[in-house]
């Protein structure tokens, strides 16, 4: 029993020793797409791809904290310019991946109408966002409602997911009616999967810039390197376009 | 020192872990009673089923408790047909939710309290002509009572700690369902710390203060539960 279990230790140890992996922390917005481009970039390069889903604000503290990331891809542009100029991401290595576009979504089929005017019907009792505070699309929702002159009307009936995953589970549980989440979430081979959805005019809120910025611990790392450059290919930009982003 | 969103969010939490302890009370006892009497076959599975909480990473529970008590769900289709709405996002739904979830807390120290009691006094009650009713009331709850006592200290603490199914099926609204652990946690994803070290100094406080009281107030201490 000790043996094999010596074995097997070995052979993980050894696995782990060989394997060039690079640890990438990615807004929960892009799961999606990130979950293709991993596997496409580890199947090009060899090299093995960890990621680790959350909201932008919740990946800046543990990243602040020491977290192992090698890479970060937020939800906006602020976040990696934070800590590039804290001195925990790498200065010039910042660029932007995506341009997210955000959704007004239901998992009802012809409950949203494609103005957006539902919101101003009011015929449901909860709206989900994603915190504000932590996650860039929960700020350009806010934005959002904002611009139309519906925020005091629509506030009280917010639920908040803590990031945008949870949003999107809230509005897909039909728990909450009708949510703003990600295109990407419910994009499908390049349209909209089921339900029904606005897609949010870009004028009504500041552009959702989602950059890359390589961490202090992915310095000189070849394959956090590759995956940087990877995510500029075109490849990558096909698969990030079929998901509803702009570049 | 406290701001106005931390001490609603210290009430909503003291307010929900008394709510559920009392509804557990109501609840777990029968259920204990019969686990630690009955010679039915279905006591094994009852009793695994009571413990499942103590297993079931929270997460789990929250995903099944939003998922049946959604539009789709048969909680959720039930309590829209009785007029009730629907329980995700409302105090309601976090109690329901926490009575599952803290269901074991109650059960599992009165079920020993009531086995540690045995066949003698209560055989000895019904030779006076008690009724087993009332052989229940005035002589197994009495001779639980250190059980009972346990089981609310740690049915209400557990409450008070819950977070992963009210993350999960809270929808995080202040004053309904923003308890004192998410609001900790939102405070420390944004990186808040001083808010956070300040709310969490006082549930450390609270429920050491909590703990230490009832305890000490703990009748029939010395000769343990």
């Amino acid at each position: 029993m000790l043996r094999k279990t010596l074995f097997a230790f070995t052979l993980v140890t050894s696995a782990l020793a060989c394997a060039d992996e690079v640890k990438v922390a990615v807004a929960a917005n892009f799961t999606a797409p990130m979950q293709k481009i991993a596997a496409d970039f580890e199947k090009d390069t060899g090299h093995k791809v960890q990621l680790a889903f959350g909201s932008t604000g919740k990946l800046y503290a543990q990243i602040s904290n020491g977290a192992p990331f090698e890479i970060l891809l937020a939800a906006d542009d602020t976040t990696p310019a934070k800590l590039e100029k804290e001195g925990t991401g790498v200065a010039g290595s910042r660029f932007t991946y995506a341009i997210g576009k955000l959704v007004l979504w239901s998992s009802q089929p012809g409950f949203i109408d494609d103005k957006g005017d539902v919101l101003n019907k009011g015929n449901f009792k909860h709206v989900a966002i994603a915190n504000p505070k932590l996650a860039p699309y929960g700020a350009a929702a806010i934005q959002t409602l904002t611009a139309l002159k519906l925020l005091d009307a629509i506030q009280p009936k917010f639920v908040q997911g803590e990031n945008i995953a949870q949003t999107h589970q809230f509005v897909a549980t039909g728990n909450a009616e009708l949510g703003f989440i990600a295109l990407s979430q419910v994009m499908k081979d390049g349209k909209i999967a089921d339900g029904s959805a606005w897609i949010v005019p870009t004028s009504l809120h500041q552009p959702i810039l989602q950059d890359a910025i390589l961490l202090d611990k992915g310095k000189g790392k070849t394959a956090a390197e590759a995956l940087m450059k990877y995510l500029r290919s075109d490849p990558a930009a096909a698969v990030i376009m079929s998901f509803g982003y702009a570049l | 020192m406290l701001t106005d969103s931390e001490l609603q969010a210290i009430w909503l939490t003291v307010r929900l872990a008394s709510i559920v302890t009392l509804i557990l009370l109501l609840i777990g006892t029968p259920i204990a009673w019969w686990l630690a009497r009955t010679k039915s076959c279905w006591k094994g599975p009852v009793g695994a089923v009571v413990a499942l909480p103590l297993v079931l990473p929270p997460s789990v529970l929250g995903f099944y408790l939003l998922l049946a008590m959604g539009p789709y769900g048969p909680v959720g289709q039930l309590t829209e047909a009785l007029g009730l709405g629907r329980l995700p996002f409302t105090f309601w739904g976090l109690v329901v939710a926490s009575v599952f979830y803290s269901l074991p807390f109650m059960v599992q120290p009165l079920q020993s309290a009531f086995e540690g009691i045995g066949e003698r006094p209560l055989e000895v009650a019904a030779t006076l002509r008690a009724s087993p009713i009332d052989a229940f009331f005035t002589v197994a709850m009495p001779l639980a009572a250190p059980g009972f006592l346990t089981a609310a200290i740690l049915t209400f603490a557990h409450t008070v700690g819950e977070f992963g199914v009210v993350l999960m099926i809270g929808g995080n609204l202040p004053g309904v369902t923003r308890v004192a652990s998410v609001q900790i946690y939102d405070h420390v994803e944004a990186m808040e710390y001083a808010s956070a070290h300040r709310l969490s100094a006082v549930m450390l406080v609270f429920s050491f203060f909590v703990l230490l009281v009832l305890y000490a107030w703990r009748p029939g201490a010395k000769k343990g539960a």
